[in-house]
């Protein structure tokens, strides 16, 4: 674990101990398993975000996203009587092509991911409020999937403890993606890319396919995690469903190390930042907070977290400019010779 | 202007000196006590090759730097220094190589940037009516063809310069200094530009341009100051102008000798490039072949053209025309990795840019373009990587305290070196360096070269850009100098002289 992932995790339990000591509801069984599933849906689009934003992109479309294809995936199986691991298919490959799209348009029409992104929040978020003609689409009075149903949204008895099924998605995207970005020779091309584009273009790096795989990736784990939060809603209104969850999803991984200019962040990190984020709600529920000021206490913390970090790291840089300084002048003088013809 | 200067006799006094101005840089004296005088209407070319001090003399003049030692005389008045406020307030203008100007404003509010003219009132609204005629006198007077509100960012790159010149005259310029202002102009915009400086001598106006280019300089110089490394070494006047006589000051430096011959005779030509045009020189060919174990150096001046056409081997950008073939067969490479896959590899002018990740691990910088044959099931093998990485740093004695530290952590030297490690952990025919000891300390350039003549002697063709005289003279078995585009010349070893490669570069045969 690095030392940043370490001290949100520290974070993460000092807030926790100090929520439990005013209110011991925090650390009731039924309320962590709540807390738990928040983490296990919201972490896995948190985590597709990282993708895109370790390349140095962000993508603003992942709540309308989920809305577009959440209304896809619940009319196939109720109204279309498709066959919910076919919905399923289609709604990832949907997630895919949206990537694939996002991903052309940034690399080939060379167009800003946020402006491409937010173009997409809008069009996704319309063309969800038209296909169900703005009306809430539900499960109908008596339509039961039990085996989809217990696989998305279930829980299951760990030690006593009743684990959402979501965690366990959570856990092994995590786990995927962790081997992935961290182990993978894909992975070193992802941060290369995101660091410095030109460099690893000229390392031989298809700079383009990086870039456009992450977009793919991230849309295909947004499917998924449309399709989850789906099946604990069990009724989305297409106008409201699923919207600021990409600034969720961007909070998570800035909190968790990612920076927006690109090549940083961990993906325990982006895991621990959701976990923060579920536990800063839950937070403002359990001591009372008028829930309208929800997003202003989120927003406070990740401000106070952000500026402590750049603190923290100013003041560990500092000996370590003062040793590496005269090895660089050396390099400067020539430089300035170069540069003064 | 002063308002005495119409009853003075015409000019014997220049307004401006320069006497006896040194200027050193940490071990390197740039400036060794230069003297330059400047008069009304004069114009001075300032001429010596890569290195010889020009830029660093002109940003005395321009304030930008203090000088170490001697003494600036402006209009009789004695300074050690000057600074860029006191340089405007003397009638020093810089038009700079790169143009400092704002591509999302018009023409009119470059020129007045700062000094707007302004509506009264508290809102300090911009008066664009008065902005725009204040700026169409000085266009008038420089007979330009475009208007005050025409965007910079439609203007081409002499017109830009014309942007700059009209800027440094509002500002009533009594010196103008250019900056190689023809190095990206072509023939017609170049005559513009002379007929613009013989204008400002007509108005009194003192012009000191820095060129490569002899010929403007007989066009249009009334002086020649030679400058070599760092020194004042002749001054030409109008009479003496002739190339031969400027090449003759550029010259003469001590070369070291640094040429090791290679083991055996060059073999077979292994990286053959046929009628190659880039986009920079459309029109211009360029055919040269590099042979197996042979040192080919590519001399030529800045902006000759030589970084563009390592670029298009190495597939970064499209060749408009041409062929490149590997061991006589024609290959097409469309991007770096292609050429990477055939054994062509860069190492690229700008390491900080283009070749290292500076915030990753030596190691990792080491294996990137090679990180697939670390991989097993697609994941990275870390352990051969780093077992790798500290081979190629004890190989090319990279002197850091681990392999885990960051590329960026240290000397010029060892980070070329790393950007070495790279390509020799792979399997090289053919390497092409830019500029191989750019910010590169004296001990490690000579372990360069060393690693340059094994690796030559190991079989791999060796292309060399390199700007150095000392380098390219030391270092290569054969010269090929470029000039605007095209390859002027071939140098064999017993040819070799930094007047002929000089010679070729600046347009004359040898």
């Amino acid at each position: 674990m690095r030392k940043k992932d370490l001290s949100l995790l520290i974070l993460i339990l000092v807030v926790g101990t100090v929520v439990a000591l005013i209110n011991p509801r925090f650390v009731m069984v039924g309320n962590l398993s709540n807390t738990a599933n928040q983490v296990g849906l919201f972490g896995i689009f948190s985590i597709a975000e990282a993708f895109v934003i370790i390349t140095g992109g962000i993508e603003l479309s992942v709540g309308s996203v989920i809305a577009l294809l959440g209304v896809l995936f619940i009319d196939l199986i109720v109204n279309r009587d498709v066959n919910w691991i076919a919905a399923a298919a289609i709604v990832v490959a949907g997630g895919l092509a949206i990537g694939v799209v996002h991903g052309l348009l940034v690399t080939k029409a060379r167009i800003q991911p946020f402006v491409v992104t937010l173009c997409g929040l809008l069009i996704y978020r319309g063309a969800a409020r038209y296909y169900t003609e703005d009306a809430t689409a539900g499960f109908g009075f008596g339509a039961s999937f039990p085996t989809l149903e217990w696989l998305a949204a279930g829980r299951t008895n760990v030690l006593g403890f009743p684990l959402p099924h979501s965690v366990v998605a959570l856990i092994i995207v995590t786990v995927v993606a962790w081997v992935v970005l961290h182990r993978s020779v894909f992975g070193r091309y992802l941060y290369a890319v995101g660091k410095n584009e030109e460099a690893a273009r000229y390392s031989g790096i298809r700079a383009n396919r990086v870039v456009i795989s992450a977009y793919i990736i991230c849309g295909g784990l947004t499917a998924f995690s449309a399709i989850l939060i789906a099946m604990y809603t069990r009724s989305i209104s297409p106008a409201v469903h699923g919207s600021f969850y990409e600034l969720y999803a961007i909070a998570a991984a800035v909190l968790g190390g990612c920076s927006l200019r690109g090549g940083e962040g961990s993906i325990i990190g982006v895991v621990l930042g959701t976990v923060l984020l579920q536990v800063l709600q839950n937070l403002v529920n359990l001591l009372g907070i008028p829930s309208s000021l929800n997003f202003a206490v989120m927003g406070t913390v990740i401000l106070i977290g952000v500026l402590a970090d750049q603190y923290l790291a100013q003041r560990s840089r500092r000996p370590m400019t003062g040793r590496g300084r005269p090895q660089t002048s050396v390099d400067a003088v020539p430089r300035e010779q170069a540069k003064a013809e | 202007m002063s308002a005495l200067l119409p009853v003075q006799p015409p000019m014997p006094e220049p307004f401006l000196e320069l006497v006896d101005i040194s200027q050193i840089f940490p071990g390197v004296a740039a400036l060794d006590h230069v003297s330059l005088s400047v008069s009304h209407g004069e114009v001075i070319a300032l001429i010596g090759e890569n290195g010889a001090g020009k830029s660093t003399l002109m940003r005395v003049l321009g304030g930008v730097v203090e000088p170490s030692s001697g003494v600036i005389r402006v209009d009789g008045v004695e300074r050690r220094s000057l600074t860029v406020a006191d340089a405007i307030k003397a009638g020093i203008a810089f038009v700079h190589q790169e143009l400092n100007l704002f591509d999302n404003l018009d023409v009119a509010g470059n020129v007045y940037i700062g000094r707007e003219p302004l509506h009264g009132g508290p809102l300090k609204l911009i008066d664009r009516k008065r902005l725009h005629a204040q700026v169409q006198p000085l266009l008038d007077r420089l007979e330009v063809d475009f208007k005050p509100d025409a965007p910079l960012a439609e203007l081409s790159l002499a017109q830009r310069q014309l942007v700059e010149i009209i800027k440094a005259l509002s500002l009533d310029a009594r010196l103008v200094i250019m900056d190689e202002p023809t190095s990206s102009l072509t023939l017609t915009e170049t005559d513009r530009l002379m007929q613009v400086i013989a204008g400002l001598r007509a108005d009194g106006v003192s012009v000191i341009f820095i060129t490569h280019r002899l010929n403007e300089v007989m066009q249009c110089a009334e002086r020649a100051v030679v400058l070599r490394d760092g020194r004042m070494v002749g001054a030409l006047t109008r009479a003496e102008l002739a190339p031969a006589a400027m090449i003759r000051l550029m010259i003469g430096r001590d070369l070291k000798s640094l040429y090791v011959p290679p083991a055996a005779p060059p073999g077979d030509s292994v990286l053959e490039i046929v009628d190659a045009v880039t986009d920079t020189y459309p029109g211009r060919a360029v055919s040269l072949s590099v042979r197996r174990g042979e040192i080919l150096g590519l001399a030529g001046l800045v902006g000759s053209g030589r970084t563009e056409l390592a670029r298009a081997i190495f597939g970064i950008d499209p060749l408009r025309s041409g062929a490149i073939k590997l061991n006589g067969e024609p290959i097409r490479i469309a991007e770096p990795r292609a050429a990477i896959q055939r054994g062509i590899y860069l190492v690229p002018e700008d390491r900080k840019r283009s070749g290292l990740l500076l915030d990753v691990s030596i190691t990792e910088n080491i294996s990137l373009p090679d990180l697939e044959s670390y991989q097993r099931f697609w994941l990275v093998n870390t352990a051969r990587e780093a077992e790798n990485a500290q081979r190629q740093c004890e190989r090319l004695r990279i002197r850091t305290p681990g392999v885990a530290n960051f590329a960026g952590s240290l000397s010029g030297g060892n980070q070329q070196k790393i950007v070495l490690a790279k390509w020799l952990s792979m399997r090289p025919k053919v390497l092409i360096f830019d500029e191989p000891t750019r910010g590169v300390d004296v001990g490690a350039k000579q372990e360069i070269y060393d690693i340059l003549r094994r690796l030559a002697d190991a079989g791999v063709a060796i292309l060399m850009i390199s700007s150095d005289m000392e380098e390219v003279i030391g270092i290569s078995d054969r010269i090929a100098v470029m000039r605007e585009g095209a390859i002027s010349g071939f140098l064999d070893r017993s040819q070799f002289s930094e007047h002929n490669v000089l010679q070729l570069a600046v347009g004359h045969t040898v």
